[in-house]
């Protein structure tokens, strides 16, 4: 299973293993990860599982959809080039070892 | 805290699940044990008339945290276990198969029911409602046998849950008949150039829509639901009927122990109950405006706001009820967003392409903004959202406009930052 490296607000990782074909957002929500609400539960709604990809990662994700860019231009806390909604994300065997941190607000 | 007895949380919703989680980053660090009167671990609603009926997966899925997200905060679960009444005066539940159980401090996140239909024929066997997975996968297998059998699948009323599962239902092939007793879609909620936006998307899609019906009698052979009945005589063939006429605040509980309830257990805007030692949040609840109205609102943000607070107050601070409301819905490839609150508005401008659809209603009342809704215009939401929760306005000539900036109305209300683009 791949292994997704969560960095929650106050700087502490979180470690999990996540399924493949599961969003990043589902693993935070599972393991109960601090720092993420996703109150719509993954349909690119709400913008509350607001995270920074680490710089190396990036560009092994696709890009964000049309949705997804117009939420992230609204998201609470600071916009950065890193930034992405964790439940668009989908853990692949290409993402072990990704590594996201979560914002001081999502809402 | 001092007492032994643990926080009873009943109710493993949304809102009773924000009320463990809140407790505890505001650092409660006693018991903490969450009731739920269904099988399933806490689990999200919405796409059970989305995604999730025409696509159902492992419920697990669905789940709003895993037991792990609980464990590691210490919230106990218990499921399957039905509270009949409160003891105030004890400080106890007591439990269906005759067990008690000692609370410290109750709160209460009852949920809501599906209304139903007082008419002949609503006890049939194929009537249906959607409140819970089982509701959703019975209503996914009516619509596969509907359309296996080229029989329409009914759906009584025009509001979120109907035309969301009128809208699964079309995408499994399945024929659709809408009845709606008003002369238009959504109109608790939404203004008439946004119930005609959905009007059109859903005749587009096929779906044989009926406003003004006033539904009189179902119709059954051998015990199983055939036809509605019109009370003008119109009859609409049925595989199967689904009734998505809304919810009532579950309060039954609240009530029988006393605890004020007016369409819902009323609380203030910090989510205590008339008694001030419990607090509700949720569905089941209606909030005491300042103007002295009832406002009951049923939806996830909602329950998080007011579990919030309700955590807040069970830990003796005030927590009032703060940002704005908000709502989604998806039908079809539309993103239905809304945000605010459109009662009394006395003027709407729209931006947008009101065909296609992907526009934005804009609702003001003496030119102040109250509420929008937008469909697939993901970008007016967001940027509305964030005006509302600041109590800023654009005018109505600017929210028009699309060529408007709505984010420029928040950069001149504050000092400019390096905030970035």
């Amino acid at each position: 299973m791949p292994q997704v490296t969560y960095i929650e607000p106050d700087g502490h990782r979180v470690t999990l293993g996540v399924e493949i074909g599961t969003s990043v957002m589902r693993g935070a929500m599972d393991a109960g990860v601090s720092g993420i609400e996703a109150l719509c539960g993954g349909n690119c709604a709400c913008a509350t599982c607001h995270c920074y990809v680490d710089g190396a990662w990036l560009e092994q994700l696709p890009p964000p959809a049309v949705d997804e860019r117009l939420m992230l231009e609204n998201v609470a806390a600071e916009r950065r080039s890193t930034s992405r909604l964790s439940c668009q994300l989908t853990v692949t065997a290409a993402l072990d070892g990704l590594i996201v941190q979560f914002p001081d607000r999502q809402s | 805290m001092g007492s032994q007895a643990p926080i009873v949380i009943v109710g493993a919703g949304q809102a009773g699940v924000q009320i463990a989680e809140s407790l505890r980053q505001q650092g409660y660090d006693g018991g903490l044990l969450l009731v739920g009167e269904e099988p399933h671990p806490p689990y999200q609603r919405p796409p059970l008339s989305k995604k999730w009926l025409t696509e159902p997966g492992a419920s697990q899925a669905l789940s709003l945290r895993g037991p792990e997200a609980l464990s590691r905060r210490r919230i106990e679960l218990r499921l399957d276990t039905r509270v009949l009444a409160i003891d105030r005066a004890g400080s106890r539940l007591q439990l269906a198969g005759g067990e008690e159980l000692r609370y410290g401090q109750l709160a209460l996140a009852t949920g809501a029911r599906p209304r139903t239909l007082s008419l002949p024929g609503a006890q049939l066997e194929g009537v249906l409602a959607l409140r819970t997975i089982g509701d959703s996968l019975r209503i996914g297998a009516a619509i596969r046998r509907c359309a296996a059998e080229q029989r329409p699948l009914v759906v009584i009323g025009g509001g979120f849950i109907g035309l969301e599962v009128a809208a699964g239902a079309r995408k499994l092939g399945a024929e659709v008949t809408v009845l709606e007793g008003l002369p238009r879609l959504m109109s608790r909620v939404a203004a008439p150039i946004v119930s005609e936006a959905f009007e059109r998307v859903h005749r587009a899609h096929g779906v044989n829509l009926v406003l003004g019906a006033q539904v009189a009698e179902l119709v059954g052979h051998e015990g199983r639901v055939q036809a509605v009945r019109c009370a003008d005589g119109r009859e609409f063939p049925a595989g199967a009927v689904v009734v998505g006429i809304g919810v009532a605040a579950d309060d039954a509980l609240a009530a029988a122990a006393g605890l004020a309830c007016e369409r819902g257990i009323v609380v203030d805007e910090c989510a205590r109950s008339s008694d001030p030692a419990i607090v509700a949040a949720g569905d089941c609840s209606a909030r005491r405006l300042a103007d002295g109205r009832l406002l009951r609102l049923e939806s996830v943000h909602n329950a998080v706001e007011q579990g919030q607070s309700a955590a807040a107050a069970l830990m003796g601070h005030e927590r009032p009820f703060r940002s704005t409301p908000w709502f989604w819905s998806d039908q079809y490839d539309v993103k239905l967003q809304m945000v605010g609150l459109s009662h009394g508005f006395d003027q709407v401008v729209t931006r947008g392409d009101l065909e296609r659809p992907a526009f934005s209603a804009f609702y003001f009342r003496a030119g102040r903004l109250l509420a929008v809704d937008s469909l697939s215009r993901v970008q007016d939401h967001m940027k509305s959202k964030r005006l509302l929760d600041a109590g800023l306005s654009p005018t109505p000539a600017q929210a028009a406009d699309a060529n408007f900036d709505l984010q420029s109305v928040l950069q001149q209300a504050r000092p400019a930052t390096a905030d970035g683009a």
